[in-house]
């Protein structure tokens, strides 16, 4: 167990983003439903978030991000409040106008 | 005291790491739970967990007021947002929509490929690896407190300044993280209290930015609004 006792460093931070990020990336590629879609974006902009806090935390590294890495982290979070708002809205209009929320049958712009 | 803490400080366990490692557990476990399972109410549930998991990563990093910004807005705004359209749109076929077996192993071969590729590059950079914030910041402390140790055998008085100089470094070693609330606020409008004046050249904070992430909101809420509003329909010739 000497894996407990080291400090841990930004390499744990930054793995734990990746996972965040490759899960909602495969999220969004095999969900069908537009609201899981929706999901996989918001692992995804977690993952950011968590790199982003990782990168600007002075326990880890004498030369961070300090404060922009925070505020850059809560702009992250205000642009997945708003994409989720406009997402939503047009989900449910889709759904409105289709009875179906089945992204494989939004084909109408197909070229 | 002070000897004592860097002596125990090798072997003992490091609590903030076992915290870390059942944090991130909770968040990536969770997270998979909302990759694999086909039923969208149960993925809204694990996409909550995992939310709020990663706002205790926040905390762990020192990014308090960030972390509770994530509580608030994320798992209290935004899922909840999410599951309202789930609740509107929860018709009998659409809660457990399957996948193709194709595109499962498609996309699991592709995602797996990309995180190996992206784990072992985060752990190439040996600098990365491992903090040694704890261990400089004891050693630091404990030469100031042999300092002011030999001082006091010479005979001299240790004045209020050092005394509080030591204070200040036992802070240190025990947490280590600044508050930035106010600095974080002071920077949304346009003064760094965290630079020195001299280094802050043309657009130091980020006043800019967040008036334009404000007339966003408002233009992204109107057009929601606008999107989502309940459809009126015209038949022409029938209205009596």
């Amino acid at each position: 167990m000497s894996f407990l006792s080291e400090p841990i460093g930004l390499s744990h931070y930054l793995a734990v983003g990746a996972f965040l990020f490759v899960t909602g990336v495969v999220c969004m590629a095999t969900k069908r439903n537009a609201l899981g879609i929706l999901m996989g974006i918001e692992l995804v902009l977690n993952g950011a978030i968590v790199n982003f806090v990782g990168f600007a935390c002075p326990y880890f590294r004498d030369e961070n991000l300090g404060l922009d890495g925070h505020l850059i982290a809560l702009f992250v979070i205000v642009l997945a409040a708003a994409e989720a708002a406009v997402a939503l809205a047009i989900a449910l209009n889709f759904y409105n106008n289709h009875a179906t929320i089945d992204v494989d049958r939004a084909d109408e712009l197909k070229g | 005291m002070t000897p004592l803490l860097a002596a125990t400080s090798e072997a003992a366990i490091n609590w903030h790491t076992v915290m870390f490692y059942v944090i991130a557990l909770c968040a990536c476990g969770f997270a998979v739970i909302v990759a694999l399972t086909n039923n969208i109410v149960r993925m809204a549930f694990a996409l909550i967990v995992s939310l709020a998991a990663t706002s205790g990563l926040l905390f762990l990093a020192g990014a308090y007021f960030v972390g509770a910004m994530q509580l608030m807005i994320y798992v209290g705004g935004t899922v909840v947002l999410l599951i309202f359209g789930v609740m509107l749109t929860a018709q009998k076929a659409f809660i457990t929509m399957r996948t193709q077996a194709g595109d499962w192993i498609l996309g699991l071969l592709v995602g797996g490929t990309l995180l190996a590729v992206l784990v072992q590059l985060v752990f190439l950079i040996p600098e990365w690896q491992s903090s040694n914030y704890q261990s400089t910041a004891d050693a630091q402390l404990v030469a100031y407190a042999e300092e002011l140790k030999s001082q006091r055998a010479r005979g001299e008085e240790i004045t209020a300044e050092q005394r509080r100089r030591l204070e200040l470094m036992a802070v240190k070693a025990s947490e280590g993280m600044p508050q930035r609330t106010g600095e974080i606020g002071l920077a949304l409008i346009g003064v760094r209290a965290d630079k020195i004046e001299s280094e802050q050249t043309g657009l130091a904070g980020y006043l800019l930015p967040f008036e334009i992430v404000s007339v966003h909101l408002l233009v992204v809420l109107v057009g929601a609004a606008f999107l989502a509003r309940a459809k009126r329909h015209h038949h022409g010739g029938d209205v009596s």
